[in-house]
Protein backbone atom coordinates (compact mmCIF):
# COMPACT_ATOMS: atom_id res chain seq x y z
CA UNK A 1 0.00 0.00 0.00
CA UNK A 2 0.97 3.32 -0.81
CA UNK A 3 2.81 5.44 2.13
CA UNK A 4 -0.52 7.82 2.04
CA UNK A 5 -3.44 6.08 0.02
CA UNK A 6 -5.65 8.27 -1.48
CA UNK A 7 -9.00 7.90 0.91
CA UNK A 8 -10.59 10.94 -1.10
CA UNK A 9 -10.99 9.00 -4.08
CA UNK A 10 -11.83 5.95 -2.20
CA UNK A 11 -14.60 7.53 -0.10
CA UNK A 12 -15.92 9.68 -3.54
CA UNK A 13 -16.05 5.54 -5.09
CA UNK A 14 -17.82 4.70 -2.20
CA UNK A 15 -20.37 7.28 -2.71
CA UNK A 16 -20.64 7.47 -6.46
CA UNK A 17 -20.49 4.13 -7.10
CA UNK A 18 -21.27 2.15 -4.07
CA UNK A 19 -18.13 0.29 -4.56
CA UNK A 20 -18.24 -2.17 -1.66
CA UNK A 21 -14.30 -3.18 -2.46
CA UNK A 22 -13.42 0.66 -1.08
CA UNK A 23 -15.89 0.35 1.69
CA UNK A 24 -13.54 -2.85 2.38
CA UNK A 25 -10.61 -1.20 2.06
CA UNK A 26 -11.41 2.36 4.36
CA UNK A 27 -13.01 -0.15 6.92
CA UNK A 28 -10.02 -2.38 7.32
CA UNK A 29 -8.00 1.07 7.95
CA UNK A 30 -10.46 3.13 9.87
CA UNK A 31 -12.66 1.26 11.92
CA UNK A 32 -9.58 -0.27 13.95
CA UNK A 33 -8.79 3.80 14.23
CA UNK A 34 -12.86 4.58 15.24
CA UNK A 35 -12.08 1.67 17.56
CA UNK A 36 -9.12 3.25 19.69
CA UNK A 37 -10.46 6.25 19.47
CA UNK A 38 -13.82 5.33 21.46
CA UNK A 39 -11.61 2.97 24.11
CA UNK A 40 -9.57 5.81 24.64
CA UNK A 41 -12.75 7.98 25.93
CA UNK A 42 -13.47 4.84 28.18
CA UNK A 43 -15.70 2.12 26.14
CA UNK A 44 -14.73 -1.38 26.67
CA UNK A 45 -13.43 -3.55 23.89
CA UNK A 46 -17.18 -4.53 22.96
CA UNK A 47 -18.81 -1.49 22.90
CA UNK A 48 -16.00 0.23 21.22
CA UNK A 49 -16.26 -2.50 18.19
CA UNK A 50 -20.32 -1.90 18.12
CA UNK A 51 -19.94 1.66 17.76
CA UNK A 52 -17.02 1.63 15.29
CA UNK A 53 -19.14 -0.15 12.90
CA UNK A 54 -22.10 1.95 12.93
CA UNK A 55 -19.99 4.89 12.49
CA UNK A 56 -18.46 3.06 9.53
CA UNK A 57 -22.14 1.86 7.89
CA UNK A 58 -23.02 5.63 8.45
CA UNK A 59 -20.00 6.86 6.17
CA UNK A 60 -21.38 4.53 3.38
CA UNK A 61 -25.02 5.85 4.22
CA UNK A 62 -24.12 9.49 4.44
CA UNK A 63 -21.10 9.45 1.72
CA UNK A 64 -23.14 11.78 0.10
CA UNK A 65 -22.94 14.47 2.20
CA UNK A 66 -18.95 14.43 2.33
CA UNK A 67 -17.49 17.60 1.51
CA UNK A 68 -13.66 17.05 -0.06
CA UNK A 69 -13.20 20.60 -0.25
CA UNK A 70 -13.84 20.83 3.34
CA UNK A 71 -12.90 18.22 5.41
CA UNK A 72 -10.28 14.93 4.66
CA UNK A 73 -11.88 12.08 5.30
CA UNK A 74 -9.76 11.35 8.41
CA UNK A 75 -11.65 14.33 9.66
CA UNK A 76 -14.88 13.52 8.46
CA UNK A 77 -14.97 10.25 10.02
CA UNK A 78 -13.43 11.73 13.65
CA UNK A 79 -16.38 14.08 13.76
CA UNK A 80 -18.91 11.20 13.10
CA UNK A 81 -17.23 9.32 15.48
CA UNK A 82 -17.53 11.79 18.17
CA UNK A 83 -21.12 12.29 17.65
CA UNK A 84 -21.69 8.88 18.06
CA UNK A 85 -19.27 8.42 21.01
CA UNK A 86 -21.70 11.73 22.99
CA UNK A 87 -24.67 9.31 21.72
CA UNK A 88 -23.63 5.95 22.80
CA UNK A 89 -21.75 6.87 25.86
CA UNK A 90 -23.17 10.52 27.59
CA UNK A 91 -26.17 9.71 26.07
CA UNK A 92 -26.92 13.10 24.71
CA UNK A 93 -27.90 14.86 21.93
CA UNK A 94 -25.57 17.24 20.07
CA UNK A 95 -26.42 20.01 19.02
CA UNK A 96 -24.48 20.86 15.61
CA UNK A 97 -24.64 24.00 13.89
CA UNK A 98 -26.96 24.56 11.07
CA UNK A 99 -25.58 23.62 7.52
CA UNK A 100 -24.20 26.12 5.44
CA UNK A 101 -26.33 27.32 2.91
CA UNK A 102 -24.32 25.64 -0.31
CA UNK A 103 -23.77 21.65 0.35
CA UNK A 104 -21.06 19.70 -1.33
CA UNK A 105 -20.10 20.92 -4.63
CA UNK A 106 -21.29 18.22 -7.08
CA UNK A 107 -18.16 18.39 -8.43
CA UNK A 108 -15.54 20.42 -6.73
CA UNK A 109 -12.24 21.46 -7.49
CA UNK A 110 -9.48 19.17 -7.11
CA UNK A 111 -7.08 21.33 -6.25
CA UNK A 112 -8.93 22.19 -2.94
CA UNK A 113 -9.08 18.59 -2.30
CA UNK A 114 -5.69 18.27 -2.52
CA UNK A 115 -4.52 21.24 -1.17
CA UNK A 116 -6.58 20.05 2.11
CA UNK A 117 -4.69 16.56 2.19
CA UNK A 118 -1.49 18.08 1.72
CA UNK A 119 -1.95 20.46 4.67
CA UNK A 120 -3.70 17.33 6.86
CA UNK A 121 0.39 16.15 6.27
CA UNK A 122 1.60 18.60 7.27
CA UNK A 123 -0.78 18.62 10.56
CA UNK A 124 -0.05 15.31 11.10
CA UNK A 125 4.08 15.97 10.81
CA UNK A 126 3.84 18.48 13.11
CA UNK A 127 1.59 16.96 15.29
CA UNK A 128 4.52 14.21 15.19
CA UNK A 129 7.13 16.53 15.83
CA UNK A 130 5.62 17.80 18.93
CA UNK A 131 7.54 17.39 21.93
CA UNK A 132 5.77 14.03 23.89
CA UNK A 133 4.06 16.45 27.01
CA UNK A 134 2.47 18.65 24.40
CA UNK A 135 0.86 15.79 22.46
CA UNK A 136 -0.38 13.81 25.20
CA UNK A 137 -1.85 17.36 26.63
CA UNK A 138 -3.77 17.31 23.42
CA UNK A 139 -4.75 13.95 22.93
CA UNK A 140 -6.12 13.95 26.33
CA UNK A 141 -8.05 16.95 25.62
CA UNK A 142 -9.30 15.01 22.52
CA UNK A 143 -9.74 11.73 23.47
CA UNK A 144 -10.20 11.55 27.01
CA UNK A 145 -13.56 12.17 28.65
CA UNK A 146 -11.05 15.25 30.70
CA UNK A 147 -11.47 18.35 31.49
CA UNK A 148 -8.71 20.70 31.63
CA UNK A 149 -9.37 20.69 35.45
CA UNK A 150 -9.66 16.90 35.68
CA UNK A 151 -6.17 16.69 33.25
CA UNK A 152 -4.71 19.54 35.75
CA UNK A 153 -5.67 16.64 38.54
CA UNK A 154 -4.46 13.75 36.65
CA UNK A 155 -0.87 15.27 36.08
CA UNK A 156 -0.22 17.07 38.85
CA UNK A 157 0.45 20.34 36.92
CA UNK A 158 -1.54 23.18 38.00
CA UNK A 159 -4.72 24.39 35.06
CA UNK A 160 -2.62 27.23 34.15
CA UNK A 161 0.07 25.32 32.70
CA UNK A 162 -2.26 22.98 30.93
CA UNK A 163 -3.84 25.27 29.25
CA UNK A 164 -1.02 27.64 28.47
CA UNK A 165 0.74 24.33 27.63
CA UNK A 166 -2.19 23.12 24.83
CA UNK A 167 -2.43 26.86 23.79
CA UNK A 168 1.12 26.49 22.83
CA UNK A 169 0.87 23.45 21.26
CA UNK A 170 -2.39 24.31 19.16
CA UNK A 171 -0.02 27.67 18.16
CA UNK A 172 3.21 25.48 16.96
CA UNK A 173 0.64 23.26 15.05
CA UNK A 174 -1.16 26.71 13.62
CA UNK A 175 2.26 27.56 12.71
CA UNK A 176 2.95 24.54 11.10
CA UNK A 177 -0.05 24.83 8.97
CA UNK A 178 0.08 28.22 8.18
CA UNK A 179 -0.60 30.29 4.40
CA UNK A 180 -3.65 28.21 3.45
CA UNK A 181 -5.66 28.25 6.43
CA UNK A 182 -7.38 32.06 6.79
CA UNK B 1 -26.62 41.76 9.57
CA UNK B 2 -24.17 43.31 12.28
CA UNK B 3 -20.86 41.93 12.19
CA UNK B 4 -20.03 39.87 15.08
CA UNK B 5 -17.60 40.66 17.14
CA UNK B 6 -17.22 38.74 20.49
CA UNK B 7 -16.17 35.05 19.32
CA UNK B 8 -15.75 31.93 21.25
CA UNK B 9 -12.80 31.04 23.14
CA UNK B 10 -10.36 28.33 21.87
CA UNK B 11 -11.06 26.54 25.12
CA UNK B 12 -14.62 25.89 23.98
CA UNK B 13 -13.73 25.73 20.28
CA UNK B 14 -11.55 22.82 21.55
CA UNK B 15 -13.98 21.10 23.72
CA UNK B 16 -17.00 21.40 21.40
CA UNK B 17 -14.76 19.58 18.44
CA UNK B 18 -13.58 16.79 21.18
CA UNK B 19 -16.86 16.51 22.05
CA UNK B 20 -16.41 16.95 25.82
CA UNK B 21 -18.74 19.98 26.85
CA UNK B 22 -21.95 19.15 28.74
CA UNK B 23 -25.00 19.76 25.85
CA UNK B 24 -26.13 23.12 26.85
CA UNK B 25 -22.62 24.38 25.89
CA UNK B 26 -22.44 22.21 23.04
CA UNK B 27 -26.26 24.13 22.36
CA UNK B 28 -24.81 27.51 22.52
CA UNK B 29 -22.03 26.67 20.55
CA UNK B 30 -23.52 25.48 18.05
CA UNK B 31 -25.51 28.45 17.50
CA UNK B 32 -23.30 30.85 17.66
CA UNK B 33 -21.38 29.05 14.97
CA UNK B 34 -24.54 28.95 12.58
CA UNK B 35 -24.09 32.70 12.91
CA UNK B 36 -20.70 33.04 12.85
CA UNK B 37 -18.48 32.17 9.43
CA UNK B 38 -15.05 32.96 11.61
CA UNK B 39 -15.83 30.59 14.35
CA UNK B 40 -16.95 28.08 12.00
CA UNK B 41 -13.41 28.45 10.11
CA UNK B 42 -11.83 28.01 13.55
CA UNK B 43 -13.78 24.69 14.58
CA UNK B 44 -12.87 22.73 10.70
CA UNK B 45 -9.51 23.49 12.01
CA UNK B 46 -9.91 21.86 15.21
CA UNK B 47 -11.83 18.89 13.98
CA UNK B 48 -8.79 18.37 11.52
CA UNK B 49 -7.40 18.42 14.67
CA UNK B 50 -9.22 15.62 15.44
CA UNK B 51 -9.01 13.67 12.28
CA UNK B 52 -4.87 13.76 12.32
CA UNK B 53 -5.34 12.63 16.40
CA UNK B 54 -7.23 9.76 14.92
CA UNK B 55 -4.92 8.24 12.56
CA UNK B 56 -2.05 7.77 15.48
CA UNK B 57 -3.84 4.82 17.50
CA UNK B 58 -5.90 1.66 16.14
CA UNK B 59 -6.94 -1.31 18.24
CA UNK B 60 -7.51 -4.36 16.28
CA UNK B 61 -11.07 -4.98 15.11
CA UNK B 62 -12.40 -8.62 14.36
CA UNK B 63 -13.70 -9.84 10.85
CA UNK B 64 -17.33 -10.62 12.27
CA UNK B 65 -17.28 -6.54 12.51
CA UNK B 66 -16.45 -5.97 9.32
CA UNK B 67 -18.78 -8.79 8.16
CA UNK B 68 -21.53 -7.05 10.51
CA UNK B 69 -20.88 -3.63 8.64
CA UNK B 70 -21.59 -5.03 4.98
CA UNK B 71 -24.84 -6.42 6.23
CA UNK B 72 -25.19 -3.05 7.65
CA UNK B 73 -24.67 -1.41 3.98
CA UNK B 74 -26.39 -3.97 2.02
CA UNK B 75 -29.17 -4.08 3.84
CA UNK B 76 -29.47 -0.63 5.14
CA UNK B 77 -31.88 1.82 2.94
CA UNK B 78 -29.54 4.77 1.72
CA UNK B 79 -30.67 7.89 2.93
CA UNK B 80 -30.97 11.22 0.21
CA UNK B 81 -29.18 13.79 1.19
CA UNK B 82 -32.14 15.45 3.75
CA UNK B 83 -32.80 19.14 3.01
CA UNK B 84 -30.32 21.40 4.66
CA UNK B 85 -31.05 22.08 7.82
CA UNK B 86 -32.20 25.93 7.67
CA UNK B 87 -33.26 27.89 11.15
CA UNK B 88 -36.39 30.46 11.19
CA UNK B 89 -37.41 33.73 12.97
CA UNK B 90 -34.39 34.57 14.42
CA UNK B 91 -33.95 31.02 15.71
CA UNK B 92 -31.01 29.11 14.04
CA UNK B 93 -31.41 25.24 13.29
CA UNK B 94 -29.98 23.67 16.66
CA UNK B 95 -31.52 26.04 18.61
CA UNK B 96 -34.81 25.37 17.20
CA UNK B 97 -34.63 21.93 17.73
CA UNK B 98 -35.37 22.95 21.59
CA UNK B 99 -37.74 25.65 21.36
CA UNK B 100 -39.77 24.41 18.36
CA UNK B 101 -40.34 26.84 15.35
CA UNK B 102 -40.06 30.21 16.40
CA UNK B 103 -39.84 32.79 19.27
CA UNK B 104 -43.47 33.34 18.87
CA UNK B 105 -43.62 29.37 20.34
CA UNK B 106 -41.87 29.88 23.61
CA UNK B 107 -43.44 29.32 26.90
CA UNK B 108 -42.02 32.40 28.98
CA UNK B 109 -41.72 32.89 32.96
CA UNK B 110 -41.78 36.32 34.20
CA UNK B 111 -38.98 36.68 36.69
CA UNK B 112 -39.36 40.08 37.67
CA UNK B 113 -38.91 43.37 36.43
CA UNK B 114 -40.48 42.62 33.17
CA UNK B 115 -37.73 40.11 32.71
CA UNK B 116 -38.94 36.27 31.53
CA UNK B 117 -37.23 33.06 30.69
CA UNK B 118 -37.69 29.77 29.21
CA UNK B 119 -35.45 27.05 30.44
CA UNK B 120 -34.31 24.11 28.08
CA UNK B 121 -34.52 20.76 28.67
CA UNK B 122 -31.20 19.78 28.26
CA UNK B 123 -28.87 17.31 30.46
CA UNK B 124 -28.18 18.20 34.10
CA UNK B 125 -24.06 19.32 34.25
CA UNK B 126 -25.36 23.11 32.51
CA UNK B 127 -28.36 24.95 31.95
CA UNK B 128 -29.72 26.49 29.30
CA UNK B 129 -32.41 29.02 29.04
CA UNK B 130 -33.92 32.16 26.58
CA UNK B 131 -33.82 35.54 28.56
CA UNK B 132 -36.46 38.27 27.05
CA UNK B 133 -35.26 41.41 28.43
CA UNK B 134 -37.36 44.26 27.40
CA UNK B 135 -35.97 47.40 25.83
CA UNK B 136 -34.23 49.65 28.31
CA UNK B 137 -34.00 46.64 31.37
CA UNK B 138 -31.05 46.43 33.55
CA UNK B 139 -30.50 42.66 34.88
CA UNK B 140 -29.93 42.65 38.36
CA UNK B 141 -25.88 42.75 39.45
CA UNK B 142 -24.67 39.59 39.20
CA UNK B 143 -21.62 37.40 38.97
CA UNK B 144 -21.10 33.79 38.74
CA UNK B 145 -19.93 30.41 40.47
CA UNK B 146 -19.10 29.26 37.65
CA UNK B 147 -19.23 30.17 33.48
CA UNK B 148 -21.79 32.01 31.92
CA UNK B 149 -22.36 31.89 28.49
CA UNK B 150 -24.97 34.74 26.85
CA UNK B 151 -25.47 34.69 22.79
CA UNK B 152 -27.60 37.92 21.53
CA UNK B 153 -30.76 36.41 18.94
CA UNK B 154 -32.39 39.74 19.10
CA UNK B 155 -31.93 43.38 20.28
CA UNK B 156 -28.50 44.17 21.77
CA UNK B 157 -27.64 44.65 25.30
CA UNK B 158 -24.66 46.39 26.87
CA UNK B 159 -22.47 46.08 29.79
CA UNK B 160 -18.71 46.43 31.26
CA UNK B 161 -17.36 44.45 28.59
CA UNK B 162 -19.02 46.21 25.55
CA UNK B 163 -21.76 45.52 23.50
CA UNK B 164 -23.64 42.68 22.51
CA UNK B 165 -25.73 42.69 19.75
CA UNK B 166 -27.29 39.48 17.42
CA UNK B 167 -24.40 36.79 16.93
CA UNK B 168 -22.19 38.07 19.68
CA UNK B 169 -21.46 36.07 22.46
CA UNK B 170 -20.56 37.09 26.11
CA UNK B 171 -18.20 34.52 28.27
CA UNK B 172 -18.55 35.79 31.90
CA UNK B 173 -16.17 33.34 34.59
CA UNK B 174 -16.22 33.59 38.15
CA UNK B 175 -14.87 37.14 38.47
CA UNK B 176 -16.72 39.17 36.07
CA UNK B 177 -19.30 40.88 37.77
CA UNK B 178 -21.61 42.76 35.57
CA UNK B 179 -24.83 44.50 35.18
CA UNK B 180 -26.59 43.97 31.53
CA UNK B 181 -28.56 46.55 30.11
CA UNK B 182 -30.73 45.57 27.01
CA UNK B 183 -30.67 48.56 24.31
CA UNK B 184 -33.54 51.04 24.49
CA UNK B 185 -34.36 50.45 20.86
CA UNK B 186 -35.71 46.79 20.55
CA UNK B 187 -36.64 44.13 23.50
CA UNK B 188 -33.51 41.74 23.72
CA UNK B 189 -33.71 37.69 23.30
CA UNK B 190 -30.70 36.03 24.41
CA UNK B 191 -29.93 32.40 24.58
CA UNK B 192 -27.82 31.87 28.60
CA UNK B 193 -25.76 29.00 29.58
CA UNK B 194 -24.74 28.45 32.83
CA UNK B 195 -23.03 25.45 35.02
CA UNK B 196 -23.47 26.97 37.92
CA UNK B 197 -26.00 28.96 39.76
CA UNK B 198 -25.75 32.75 39.73
CA UNK B 199 -25.35 34.96 42.68
CA UNK B 200 -27.43 38.09 42.56
CA UNK B 201 -25.67 40.99 45.07
CA UNK B 202 -29.01 42.16 46.11
CA UNK B 203 -30.71 40.19 48.75
CA UNK B 204 -34.17 40.31 47.12
CA UNK B 205 -33.28 38.84 44.34
CA UNK B 206 -31.17 36.36 45.94
CA UNK B 207 -34.16 35.48 47.66
CA UNK B 208 -36.34 34.84 45.05
CA UNK B 209 -33.55 32.99 43.27
CA UNK B 210 -34.27 29.26 44.13
CA UNK B 211 -37.71 30.03 43.17
CA UNK B 212 -36.59 31.15 39.46
CA UNK B 213 -34.26 27.94 39.18
CA UNK B 214 -31.56 30.68 38.15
Amino acid sequence: MAESPDWTSCLIRIRDDRDETAFVALFRHFAPRVKAFLMRSGADAALAEEVAQEVMATVWHKAAQFDPARASVATWIFTIARNRKIDALRKQARPEPEDLPWGPEPDPDQADAVGLQQEMDHLGQALAELPDKQRELIEKAYFGELTHREIADATGLPLGTIKSRIRLALDRLRHAMDGRAR
Amino acid sequence: MTKITHHLTEDLLMGYSAGTLPEAVNLIVATHISLCDACRASLDAYDAVGGVLLERHSHEVSEACLAGALDMIRKGETSATPAPRRGCDLVPAPLADYVGKGLSDVKWRPVGMGVKQAILETSPEATARLLYIPAGTAVPDHSHNGLELTLVLQGAFEDAEGRFARGDIEIADDDLEHMPVADISQDCICLAVTDAPLRFKGLLPRLAQPFLKI
